[in-house]
């Protein structure tokens, strides 16, 4: 059985202006419909797949932002969502932004935008969903070995 | 006499789109007080001002938050403004009205969402914000974005909107109001719904005056207070009257926010009326000297902003205060003595915009 049937999302909010969180949301309801697709987005970092952060990262919530992707099971895949989750976007110049999740975490895909665009955020997520395959078959081959 | 334990809820919870973390100190399952802990999203933004420009600021400003994002950059250009004495073309009034009164409608109508979510009802959700979805076309329609415009500019509008796309709007708007028709019902007179919201969560109009609240949480415990009145922009040639309820409770609020949507786009269809013709932007010259503190009413209360020159093109001071930011006292009273499982729609009532309050 294939993951990527039905890859969850668990959404956390790394300090961004709120604009690509409702893009995030926008992306599971009617009008783009994700859920179509299987996808799912769930509050619980235990049950998810797919870490889609928004935001650029400052000093308070990094603590949180590792500790949700360590509660997260392997395979997993993390897509910063929007430009100051890339690389701090308007607010790189900021006293309290780290500039990018990447600073703290592997990021593996990167959607741009300002805010994201759902269409934007979809495409990022299906080439998340390939990664996630291809690292599910690198674990099992691991675990034959 | 039970012992007493302390709930950490936040930064990441299900119910909440935000990171906001509250210590719930409870006695079985009611509550006994609730400390708030904030600076999840704080990003330092006004300091940005000593590096922006005063122009480059209005983008920073329409990023204090992505949902009433217009607001945002539309307050920080009336202090602006009016340091710099720039009269703003009165077609230009209109159209910024006519954006902030459906920024409310699209924020509004995501509460409904969250709320219908936080509840449990989550068709109601996605019906909800399938409405909200054809606000947001019009709104991309006529900015180019779905959630950041950077449509509003020091002087007016960066561009014009056609009549005719217009006149497109107040077609929309009437289909609008019948798809609100549908949905509100459920809100409205739902007993499920009821038995959660009703008598939950009472502010009253003493503790509302006194903790300093404001927008909708403030008007639903009775007081009509609504910086709209104040008749900036194109209020003053409007006809409206603030939604105001006397219950305070957490009904009180979904039925204050319900009718503020058809009040929108009642706004909305006047303004649209009446529009004159003319230019969207004054050309501005020179550099702001001086200071001037700008309240405008966003969807989620009253929004203060001081802008504070010294004739050089960087602003000396930019300062926010956000409505949510003056709604957490309101909401830690709220919280006490209620039962744990309402603390999730409780946190919803006061529509927290946490992005807003830390900046």
């Amino acid at each position: 059985m294939k993951m990527s049937k039905s890859p969850w999302l668990l959404h956390y909010d790394a300090s961004s202006c709120n604009g690509c969180d409702i893009e995030v949301l926008a992306s599971t309801t009617p009008v783009y419909d994700v859920e179509r697709f299987g996808v799912i987005n769930t509050g619980n970092p235990k049950h998810a797949d797919i870490l889609v952060v928004t935001g650029g990262v400052n000093y308070q919530n990094k603590p949180v932002l590792e500790q949700l992707y360590a509660q997260m099971p392997d395979p997993k895949v993390v897509v910063a969502a929007g430009i100051c989750a890339c690389d701090g976007g308007v607010f790189k110049d900021c006293y309290n932004i780290l500039g990018g999740i990447d600073k703290v975490i592997p990021v593996d895909v990167y959607a741009p935008g300002c805010a994201v665009r759902p269409e934007c955020l979809i495409d990022a997520v299906v080439k998340a969903i390939a990664i996630l395959d291809e690292k599910r078959a690198r674990m099992k081959a691991e675990n034959k070995a | 006499m039970s012992k007493i334990s302390v709930v950490p809820y936040g930064p990441q919870h299900p119910v909440l789109p935000e990171p906001v973390h509250l210590d719930l100190v409870l006695q079985d399952e009611k509550i006994v007080s609730a400390i708030p802990s904030i600076g999840f999203i704080h990003r330092g933004l006004e300091k940005l001002v000593e590096k922006r420009d005063y122009k480059e600021m209005v983008f920073v400003a329409e990023r204090i938050c992505g949902i009433c994002s217009f607001g945002h950059g539309m307050g920080y250009c009336e202090a602006v403004e009016n340091v710099m004495k720039v009269e703003v073309p009165d077609r230009a009034k209109y159209l910024r009205t006519i954006f902030q009164e459906m920024s409310r409608l699209h924020s509004h109508t995501l509460w409904l969402g969250l709320a219908a979510d936080a509840f449990g009802y989550e068709s109601l959700f996605m019906q909800t914000w399938r409405i909200r979805e054809k606000i947001l076309d019009m709104l991309e329609m006529a900015t180019g974005g779905r959630v950041i415009f950077s449509i509003v500019d020091v002087g007016g509008l960066r561009k014009d909107v056609p009549d005719e796309m217009l006149a497109e709007f107040a077609k929309r708007l009437k289909d609008l109001r019948e798809d609100y028709n549908r949905i509100t019902a459920a809100f409205l007179e739902d007993d499920a719904v009821k038995s959660r919201l009703c008598g939950v969560g009472v502010l009253t109009i003493e503790q509302a005056n006194d903790l300093g609240c404001c927008g909708p949480f403030l008007r639903a415990s009775g007081v009509r207070r609504d910086s709209r009145m104040t008749d900036y922009e194109a209020y003053a040639k409007l006809d409206f009257e603030p939604v105001v309820s006397h219950d305070g409770d957490s009904y009180a609020r979904c039925v204050v926010r319900i009718k503020e949507i058809y009040q929108s786009i009642d706004l909305i269809e006047q303004a649209i009326a009446q529009i004159p013709a003319g230019d969207v932007c004054t050309p501005v010259k020179g550099m702001p000297d001086g200071e001037y503190l700008a309240r405008v009413e966003q969807p989620r209360g009253e929004a203060l902003y001081y802008v504070k020159g010294n004739g050089t093109k960087n602003l000396e001071r930019f300062r926010v205060r956000t409505p949510t930011f003056a709604n957490i006292p309101g909401l830690v009273e709220v919280l006490k003595g209620q039962d744990f499982a309402d603390v999730g729609t409780l946190i919803l009532t006061i529509d927290p915009c946490i992005s807003c309050t830390e900046r």
